[in-house]
């Protein structure tokens, strides 16, 4: 049965974690994703897991990062500060192959920037959080609900695919409080993705043995498979090495095992990359993800009351995009798409890169303020 | 019978790639052996290390192993065993990677007292790159970063592992491995945080810039500013500015931090009260 509480997303998010099997939080405060430590710090012994605020934002994913190696799945979260001092560690969970939710509840930037305010300012530090060449794995959550499922569908793409996954709340999202309704948990916990584990001999294990766009296959430790990791380039069984055809390959496949997939079969996994809310019939397209999207769907409904067709596009997988979709909207719509977002068009050029034009309505707020239905249908009308 | 070191070594990846006459090896083979003095298997041992020629300590060695970032060892392998309390780990850093860009951890590792084996092994340079001035370089050498001579003081280890509050503190040179084995028995066998301050030679990127380009010179400098406590204690505190002491500088018994996660669970699992200060024999 679906359970209905009463939370806030950071907290949601927690409980999701826990839920898809996480026995590992590390991590720093910050404002404004706090309350997912404290609400970790409460949860995670109660089943047997463990929880540890660390001396600094490095460590707060070093140690979870350490986790999860050996085989525990583990979360961190922070803010937009916290992922710039993290960079470096997610760089050797993405050439490593280490699963680990990062939770980023964004707040205004750059540096210091707006503690307390919300932005969605980190959509581009999501795609591009490190040096090097890697593709990360985006979700956002638009909702109460989303911050937990979208949690849970984190860990589980974090294990299918052996990497760092990115879940994006922004500061509205997850400090607001109200009802949510979740699936019911043996729905979840049927749901659970866990990483695969090589079963043959141990001397015949090479944790990094795999064909192009296929993730590693890293046992757990202590189980009597025991290999090297490494943030140096590796061959097959994880020692460093230079060659330039292993060098090669190795990025291609880290790459492709992401990018290349989710071209392939439109998606990571079963589950929307996107909501499309009145949009069959609609005449103009509102494009927004996360808490903007929550303004967009009143928006809509106000536009419709006067007359106008609106619809309203919202992507959950912000990385890789949903492309496809994306391609036919801009065909389907032409210049009657209105792009709005909280920074100054960090995901307006994704867009314009898939449809291969700028004519858009855009926007784009960047001063720690939510964008009102009002200010969108405002918008909208002088477009039409 | 020859001790085996086959067996605890990856032995296609020897030769290492540490310079003819580096420390490391010798350090690498006293911890072997005193891992096997202590009878561990090697399934449930695990060596996490940094960035720099210590860094590829853990490539080496047979068993469950990690090769992080610069500086980030001792946050790493928290995470290995604060997950995993049963199983034994070992950090291995350099000076530059324990004290200096990992400073921070070195520090709060100690603080937790977690029961992990820290192997700082203290050649006194960034040798990897070239022969930069490390927080343990003398003051007065000569470094690629300092071409008019260092004037960065000098960092003793242990004092900084002791004041943030490592149950186990010892310091040991690799000119006498039989002494480094027992002394790092010693530390595995200590429940909480063990800091080893192991002084190791780098004639190649200190020593040749600085009147000992050999390794044996190096060897005898260190040699000459190291003693043991009990004569080094004897000494006045001007001589004593020049010379470490070596040997276990501090060893007692303290809350190990997976014991003391151990009460968090069992009070969130309701079978004891919150967590208060009566919990601890110290209030502040």
């Amino acid at each position: 049965m679906a359970r209905e509480v009463i939370s806030t997303g950071n907290e949601l998010a927690s409980k999701a974690a826990v839920e898809a099997g996480a026995r590992f939080f590390g991590g720093y405060p910050i404002t404004p994703s706090s309350e997912v430590m404290h609400e970790a710090s409460d949860l995670l012994p109660v089943v047997g897991g463990k929880f540890i605020q660390m001396e600094d934002e490095i460590a707060g994913i070093s140690v979870a990062l350490g986790a999860s190696m050996t085989g525990v799945k583990s979360y961190t979260a922070t803010s937009g500060p916290g992922i710039s001092l993290k960079a470096e560690q997610i760089g050797l969970g993405f050439i490593a192959e280490i699963p680990l939710v990062i939770i980023n509840v964004m707040r205004g930037g750059p540096s210091t920037g707006l503690p307390t305010r919300v932005s969605q300012a980190d959509i581009g530090q999501a795609q591009y959080p490190t040096h090097g060449d890697y593709a990360s794995i985006t979700l956002c959550a638009g909702s109460l609900t989303e911050c937990y499922t979208e949690t849970v569908r984190g860990f589980n793409l974090a294990e299918k695919y052996m990497t760092p996954v990115f879940v994006l709340l922004d500061e509205t999202i997850g400090h607001m409080h109200g009802k949510a309704v979740l699936p019911d948990l043996e729905e979840i916990e049927a749901s659970i993705v866990n990483r695969a584990r090589f079963d043959g001999p141990a001397s015949e294990y090479k944790p990094y043995d795999v064909p192009m766009n296929k993730p590693a296959v890293l046992n757990p430790m202590f189980q009597g498979y025991t290999h090297h990791v490494t943030g140096l380039h590796h061959g097959h069984e994880g020692f460093p090495t230079e060659d330039a055809i292993q060098c090669e390959f190795n990025i291609e496949r880290l790459v492709g095992k992401i990018n290349v997939v989710a071209a392939e079969n439109d998606g990571l996994d079963d589950l929307p990359d996107y909501e499309e809310y009145m949009l069959e019939d609609a005449d103009v397209c509102i494009i927004a993800y996360g808490s903007i999207g929550l303004g967009a769907y009143e928006a809509v409904q106000k536009l419709r009351a006067e007359g106008i067709k609106a619809g309203m596009f919202r992507p959950i997988m912000l990385w890789p995009s949903p492309a496809k979709r994306i391609a036919e909207i801009g065909a389907k719509f032409k210049d009657k798409i209105f792009i709005t977002e909280l920074n100054m068009g960090q995901y307006t050029r994704e867009i314009e890169r898939i449809i291969k034009r700028n004519d858009f309505t855009t926007l784009l707020k960047a001063n720690g303020r939510p964008i009102a239905p009002a200010e969108m249908v405002a918008k909208v009308k002088e477009m039409m | 019978m020859a001790f085996n070191y086959d067996k605890y070594l990856r032995v296609n990846k020897m030769p290492t790639l540490w310079c003819w006459g580096c420390g490391d090896g010798v350090i690498l083979k006293a911890t072997i052996r005193a891992i096997e003095k202590m009878g561990w298997d090697m399934n449930e041992v695990c060596v996490v290390s940094g960035i720099g020629c210590s860094g590829r300590f853990s490539s080496y060695i047979n068993c469950n192993t990690i090769h992080t970032t610069h500086g980030r060892t001792v946050a790493y392998a928290t995470g290995v065993k604060l997950a995993n309390p049963h199983v034994n780990v070992i950090v291995v850093a350099g000076d530059g990677d324990g004290l200096a860009i990992g400073g921070n951890h070195t520090i709060h590792g100690c603080r937790r007292n977690i029961n992990l084996n820290f192997i700082l092994i203290n050649n006194f340079i960034y040798g990897l790159t070239n022969s930069q001035i490390s927080p343990t370089t003398p003051q007065g050498m000569w470094c690629v970063s300092a071409q008019n001579g260092n004037i960065d003081p000098t960092f003793d280890a242990c004092k900084l592992a002791i004041g943030a509050g490592a149950s186990f503190v010892a310091r040991e040179t690799m000119l006498d491995p039989k002494k480094l084995e027992k002394i790092l028995v010693k530390g595995f066998e200590h429940k909480g945080f063990s800091f080893f301050d192991i002084m190791s030679n780098c004639h190649i990127n200190l020593g040749r810039k600085n009147k000992m380009a050999s390794a044996m010179e190096n060897l005898q400098w260190i040699d000459s500013i190291t003693t043991p406590l009990k004569k080094w204690e004897a000494l006045s505190e001007a001589e004593q500015l020049n010379v470490f002491p070596t040997g276990v500088l501090r060893q007692v018994e303290q809350d190990e931090y997976c014991d003391l996660y151990d009460q968090v669970i069992a009070a969130a699992q309701g079978k004891r009260g919150k967590i208060t200060q009566d919990d601890f024999a110290k209030k502040i």
